[in-house]
């Protein structure tokens, strides 16, 4: 019995699991479901074997670097633990999986409001990812919570980004504050805190616009708006989300990593995990770079906005073993 | 630029294998598993990695390997080759209707950049095909998605047909009576992003497509797409008739090995690349360069052709001219500059030149420099700018320069040096000839100085003092 079955047990924490699953049935359904028909077809645990795991693995984008080091961990479990039968390697799978995005730390990817005062969340990512419709969800979510809440579209670049952000705060029934299309992102995000602290709102979430992370100017600018927001809360953290695409492949590393030197990036939110694509990349990120994981977007509707959750992550994708 | 680092890879495992005189299998596999992890890395799809490497490896074990001469060039021959069969052998045309409007019909995944490359396309066409483009909105989903367009096409000054939020079908039928109507002769429709497994979207894109009978149906797939990509366009493709495939974003740092999983899986021809956020930075997309700049032989013809389109053609010739003939001054500098001001960021631009792919830190080339060199120059009087070498000779020309431009003597040191380092370079790309060319691809390119390249290093010793 692993440590994974142990988590589903109690029944509400299934229950919860169980919205993931359907979220993920395509991705799951996609490769990762094949993970046991290969485990159960192996007479042994060999070679042929490890090269299948890999395989699997590196269909799901969790990145080459990382399924690599991920394999030859397994094979030296396999050896001190003395495996012979390939269904043994499941729970070994699950549990490495959980060692791997856990690194005997306690992660806490809830949102950290700042008690007393204006709390700041601002929204990153190369283009085309979800920021707004993201935001637009989280705005939802945190009302949702009894929350006053603002948005900032500091996307001032893209054709109609303004209006798209407009048009969710009206259906969310929350203030946007926005200048004309061209204008400063900058100034943009220094009135909206201004006016966020004036009409005493909870929480201001705050727009840009997509740039790819080789643009160095663009990156410029993103680090001035960072430095902005740092100097308007004196100091205070605040949530810098670092939005990906979960079709996003190995650049996703690179996108994590260029965007976290230039802004604190405090977590990520995987969207678009109602495809087929398994978004592993994560994994890799939160691997070599310690980010983790704090939201996934598992639809186009307002409500389908979910905290991260690893062990229901990884139930989404390892569902199979657990049914019967 | 893209392609980059898998470039850089490739580099490094064919250079494990030039050089020797004899392969031996375990050469062979070591190089492949080279090849293999780069181009994972580069989110080729496993199942065509696997292909591709068995195919070269089958090529490489054969007997030409063996008892050839130089048998790393002969591997660096099969890799490029079998990497152009991948992605295709050429470009693929857009197909239009000789007598009638023509149709494209824009599909892909939400946030691929449908509507921007929609309106790149349109005038991309109008410029090249004469035709008078009409946009037809028909994302309905997206909060402001037909806001966009619009802004788009008034940007480049394109008619959008919209009717609001209502059937999207009844929007394309009445965009095509109206295009009939006004005489428009290509009709670019801008469809809302769907996922390839939302059945009751595909339906509606197959619907659409029954309608508007497109003459292209264009899938628009982001280049930073992992291992889904192959899922993607294989679904898109079942669904619909799929002509061809424009792959955006690759002016990111991805890798963009999607590119050559699509062709090679769902058999689809990439069309045209975006490589910029600008509303003209879009390209033909070429396979065979594309293949070529893999193996880092840099792109001059792109270059080429993407001058020649900006730029009257006269004027374009006889800057090559100039460019290749190493010896051009400041006055050819200006004037380049404002071309390339024309074309684009000048940080792209230099990305085409043969070499410049695997300098470090090419993205690190700031365009507001470009205003200090014109200030720099500006400050020089015409006979220095004609004749470059009177600075480079003279400490006094240079204080009085950089006092006269507000610049520091370091930074027109530095304009010296690159402008020798250009007319270096240049005269090198002249003298190349394919032996060069492939050593360069394996990066151990050294070329020999020329008689007259002597000549001026020595002349340059004195001038100093």
């Amino acid at each position: 019995m692993g440590l994974f079955q142990k988590f589903f047990q109690n029944k509400e924490r299934k229950q919860k699991a169980e919205k993931y699953k359907i979220g993920m049935m395509k991705t799951r359904q996609g490769s990762l479901s094949s993970l046991k028909d290969i485990l159960t077809k192996s007479k042994a645990i060999n070679e042929d074997l490890f090269s299948k795991l890999e395989e699997i693995f590196i269909m799901s984008d969790i990145g080459i670097d990382t399924v690599i080091e991920f394999i030859e961990e397994l094979k030296e479990s396999v050896k001190t633990m003395q495996l012979t039968n390939p269904l043994d390697l499941e729970n070994l799978i699950v549990d490495k999986m959980f060692e791997l995005y856990l690194k005997d730390e306690i992660i806490n990817t809830n949102i950290r409001y700042n008690e007393n005062g204006l709390t700041i969340i601002l929204f990153v990512g190369v283009n085309g990812t979800g920021k707004t419709t993201t935001i637009g969800k989280m705005a939802y979510k945190i009302k949702q919570e009894g929350k006053r809440v603002m948005l900032a579209a500091g996307d001032t670049f893209r054709a109609g980004a303004i209006n798209q952000l407009k048009v969710f705060g009206e259906r969310v029934g929350v203030p946007v504050i926005a200048k004309e299309a061209g204008s400063d992102p900058s100034s943009v995000i220094f009135d909206a805190i201004g006016q966020a602290k004036k009409e005493h709102v909870d929480v201001l979430l705050v727009d840009t616009a997509g740039r790819l992370q080789n643009k160095v100017n663009l990156m410029n600018e993103l680090n001035k708006i960072s430095r902005i927001i740092t100097r308007e809360t004196n100091g205070q953290p605040f949530e810098t989300y670092l939005v990906i695409d979960a079709t996003t492949g190995q650049n996703g590393l690179s996108q994590a990593k260029i965007f976290s030197e230039v802004a604190d990036v405090t977590g990520i939110v995987l969207t678009k995990l109602d495809g087929t694509a398994k978004g592993g990349i994560v994994l890799a990120i939160r691997h070599k770079l310690g980010i983790p994981i704090s939201f996934i977007g598992l639809g186009e509707k307002l409500e389908d906005l979910e905290y991260f959750d690893i062990e229901n992550y990884i139930y989404g994708l390892f569902a199979d073993f657990f049914q019967s | 630029m893209a392609f980059e680092n898998l470039t850089s890879r490739f580099q490094m495992a064919l250079r494990r294998i030039t050089g020797k005189a004899r392969l031996n299998e375990s050469d062979i596999d070591q190089m492949m598993r080279e090849v293999r992890l780069s181009l994972l890395e580069a989110d080729v799809n496993y199942k065509v990695v696997k292909e591709f490497t068995e195919e070269v490896k089958q090529q490489a074990y054969g007997e030409r390997i063996l008892k050839g001469l130089n048998p790393g060039q002969q591997v660096v021959k099969i890799v490029s080759d079998e990497l152009t069969k991948l992605m295709g052998e050429k470009a693929s045309d857009l197909r239009f209707n000789p007598n009638g409007i023509t149709v494209m019909l824009m599909v892909g995944l939400q946030g691929a950049g449908k509507t921007t490359t929609a309106g790149k396309l349109a005038n991309y066409i109008r410029k090249n095909n004469d035709k008078k483009p009409l946009l037809i909105a028909a994302d309905i989903y997206r909060p402001a998605a037909i806001e966009q367009l619009q802004t788009v096409g008034s940007q480049l000054d394109i008619p959008v047909f919209e009717m609001g939020k209502i059937d999207p079908l009844t929007i394309v039928k009445e965009g095509l009576e109206f295009a009939k109507k006004e005489e428009f002769d290509l009709v670019i429709i801008d469809t809302a992003g769907r996922l390839h497994v939302d059945s009751d979207m595909m339906e509606e894109i197959r619907k659409i497509e029954a309608l508007s009978k497109p003459n292209e149906v264009l899938l628009t797939v982001d280049a930073m797409t992992g291992q889904d990509a192959v899922n993607v366009a294989k679904a898109f493709n079942e669904a619909l008739t799929l002509t061809g495939c424009i792959l955006t974003k690759l002016d990111g740092d991805t890798r963009g090995g999607a590119a050559l999983s699509i062709r090679k899986i769902a058999d689809v021809p990439i069309k045209f690349s975006g490589t910029g956020e600008k509303l003209t930075e879009i390209e033909v997309f070429h396979p065979e360069r594309m293949a070529s700049r893999i193996l880092g032989m840099g792109d001059v013809m792109s270059l080429v052709e993407k001058a020649t389109a900006e730029i009257d053609e006269a004027e374009a010739m006889s800057m090559m001219e100039k460019m290749m003939s190493g010896n051009f001054n400041y006055n050819d500098l200006l004037k380049q500059m404002k071309m390339i001001k024309r074309m684009g960021k000048f940080s792209g631009i230099l990305k085409m030149l043969p070499g410049m792919s695997t300098m470090a830190n090419i993205d690190q080339v700031d365009d507001s420099q470009l205003a200090y060199i014109e200030a720099i120059i500006g400050s020089m009087t015409k006979d220095e700018r004609k004749r470059p070498e009177l600075i480079e000779r003279s400490s006094s020309r240079r204080n009085r320069i950089a006092e006269g431009c507000g610049r520091s003597t370091t930074e027109i040191s530095r304009l010296i040096s690159t402008l020798d380092k250009q007319r270096k370079m240049m005269r090198q790309l002249q003298n190349m000839n394919p032996q060069n060319i492939e050593n360069m691809a394996q990066g151990n390119f050294q070329p020999k100085e020329s008689r007259a390249m002597r000549r001026s290093k020595n002349k340059k010793k004195g001038g100093y003092r």
